[in-house]
């Protein structure tokens, strides 16, 4: 069988019969989004203003606080050490997990979206902005936090140490993904910043499963 | 060509490096408090006063070398890195790891002063200009990196980790500085301008260089220092260091 | 030299928090990183000769 349909479909049945740990992004995205407003205060113009904002930060926690899972389970396990010695490309492993990994994580937060921004309200125009941003966004800090996820792999205090070492790498997507909805809703249309956006996930889809691959390595040598 | 090869591949071997790091870090210390004086009395005492910003602009002889410095000696962690993952040498982690200390704290220094430059000058502690905000994300990527090789106990694999980390780090630096400045312009933010459209006094540049390297000599002496350190403990089973530690004199 | 007399050149054309806390606050931290590379170093030799039998463990709690 091919061995990258089996890690997607392992991958895929375990974590939905561990749904909780599925939702806990999830839920998490909604209560940030849901919470700023009642920390800031309803008039609509400000939540207009900040929505972009504050809607891709609370993606962005939500997908940081769901890396831990990346690879976690499949270390204490034993089946992360068995891919690393497996024959199939562990660059090309890697990237199934991270697929994996953003089809339960990543694309609900994308479906999600219209839900939240309705909260803000936001245009018709710019929730389909923010959609594309995210769906553009969510899989590249995917890719850039499997990085950090794999280098954090067994080490004390991996979940803190992990939000210190991906933030960095996760401000270009914020400042494309975010300003994208800006520029949409002042008119100046987002096809720059999307455009970027993508250009960024091609990188990062081309060279982080390797990276990733090299890390694992590291961590279980 | 061979032969200059062999020469400096010596030097991969932690007790040569020791030797050698021990005889070059005391002529840098002398050197960087040398240029340091002298650029301190060209910056504080010779470089005329200017018009707009008046004595506060003097900030900028310590502000721009710990920026310049930052950067470089995350450039130079990031050397480091790629040849301990090309080469496998032991030595290379341990300079990435000797180096990262004095790079965060050029880090620091650089928002220190910048905030403390910015207060007069602008009004605010903070303004999100693109260079400041960049220097903010360095400081980050530096703590990751101490942070990173401080939790995995494992010496080898913190060399690697953290390795692959700086690298990591500096392939993205160019990126993130360029979204933020994308962001910082889109967003007409406050732009920090060194010298208000005035050009520069050679003394102001002379002053700004001298201090630089001093920094920059500064920087080499405390890495090479703290790495004979590291040295010792990473190489403690080995005869070279039980022979070294029996010897009385010691001192530095 | 543009300064006329020394409380002049502490005072920094009234910017003397400014620039002193710049210079300042970079002396004395250059200043504590040297003390503490210094400080590790001596530690680190104590704690190895200890362990290799040459060195007497110190008697207070530090060592």
């Amino acid at each position: 069988m091919n061995p990258y349909w089996a890690v997607l479909r392992r991958d895929l049945a375990l974590a939905l019969r561990r749904k909780n740990e599925v939702l806990t992004a999830v839920f998490f995205f909604v209560v940030v989004a849901s919470l700023f407003p009642l920390g800031i205060g309803p008039e609509m113009g400000t939540l207009r203003l900040i929505a972009p904002g504050i809607l891709w930060v609370g993606a962005l926690l939500a997908s940081m606080l769901a890396l831990g899972r990346l690879f976690a389970a499949d270390h204490q396990d034993g089946s992360l050490e068995q891919m690393v010695l497996s024959s199939a490309s562990l660059p090309g492993l890697v990237a199934v997990k991270i697929l994996a990994h953003w089809l339960l994580s990543g694309l609900p937060l994308v479906l999600l979206a219209p839900v939240l921004a309705l909260q803000f309200d936001l245009s018709a125009e710019a929730i389909g902005v923010l959609m594309a941003t995210l769906l553009l966004g969510t899989p590249l800090l995917s890719l850039i936090g499997s990085v950090g996820a794999a280098l954090t792999l067994g080490v004390r205090g991996a979940d803190v140490l992990l939000s210190l070492l991906v933030l960095p790498l996760y401000i270009p997507a914020l400042v494309f993904g975010a300003g994208a909805v800006q520029a949409q809703t002042a008119g100046l249309g987002a096809s720059a910043h999307l455009s970027i956006l993508l250009a960024m996930l091609l990188v990062a889809a081309l060279f982080t499963p390797w990276a990733c691959a090299v890390a694992l390595r590291i961590a279980l040598e | 060509m061979t032969l200059h090869f062999k020469f400096w591949f010596r030097f991969a071997s932690p007790q040569a490096f020791y030797a050698l790091a021990g005889r070059l870090w005391p002529g840098l210390a002398v050197l960087a408090t040398l240029l340091g004086l002298w650029g301190l009395w060209l910056g504080l005492c010779v470089a005329p006063t200017d018009f707009q910003q008046g004595q506060a602009y003097r900030i900028i002889f310590v502000h721009v070398p710990a920026s310049w410095m930052s950067m470089v000696i995350y450039m130079a962690m990031a050397f480091w890195a790629l040849l301990g993952l090309t080469f496998n040498t032991r030595l290379s982690g341990m300079m990435t790891q000797a180096l990262a200390p004095t790079g965060a704290l050029f880090a620091f220094l650089s928002l220190w002063t910048g905030a403390l430059w910015g207060k007069p000058m602008w009004g605010a502690w903070w303004v999100w200009d693109a260079r400041l905000t960049s220097e903010l994300i360095l400081f980050f990527l530096y703590l990751g990196f101490i942070g990173l090789t401080a939790a995995i106990d494992d010496p080898r694999r913190a060399d690697k980790a953290g390795g692959l980390l700086a690298l990591v780090g500096a392939i993205n630096v160019p990126i993130i500085y360029f979204s933020v400045r994308w962001w910082n312009t889109l967003h007409q933010g406050a732009s920090v301008s060194m010298t208000q459209g005035s050009s520069m006094a050679q003394t102001m540049l002379t002053a700004m260089l001298l201090m630089a390297l001093s920094f920059w000599f500064y920087a080499i002496a405390v890495a090479l220092y703290r790495v004979r350190t590291l040295i010792l403990v990473r190489e403690r089973n080995t005869h070279w260091v039980g022979e070294l530690l029996k010897t009385e004199e010691l001192s530095q | 030299m543009i300064w006329n007399s020394l409380s002049e050149f502490w005072a920094m054309g009234g910017y003397a928090e400014y620039v002193w806390g710049s210079f300042g606050v970079a002396a004395l931290f250059m200043a504590i990183e040297v003390a503490q590379v210094s400080y590790e170093r001596k530690q680190t030799l104590l704690r190895l000769r200890m362990l290799q039998g040459v060195q007497e463990p110190a008697m207070d709690s530090h060592a």
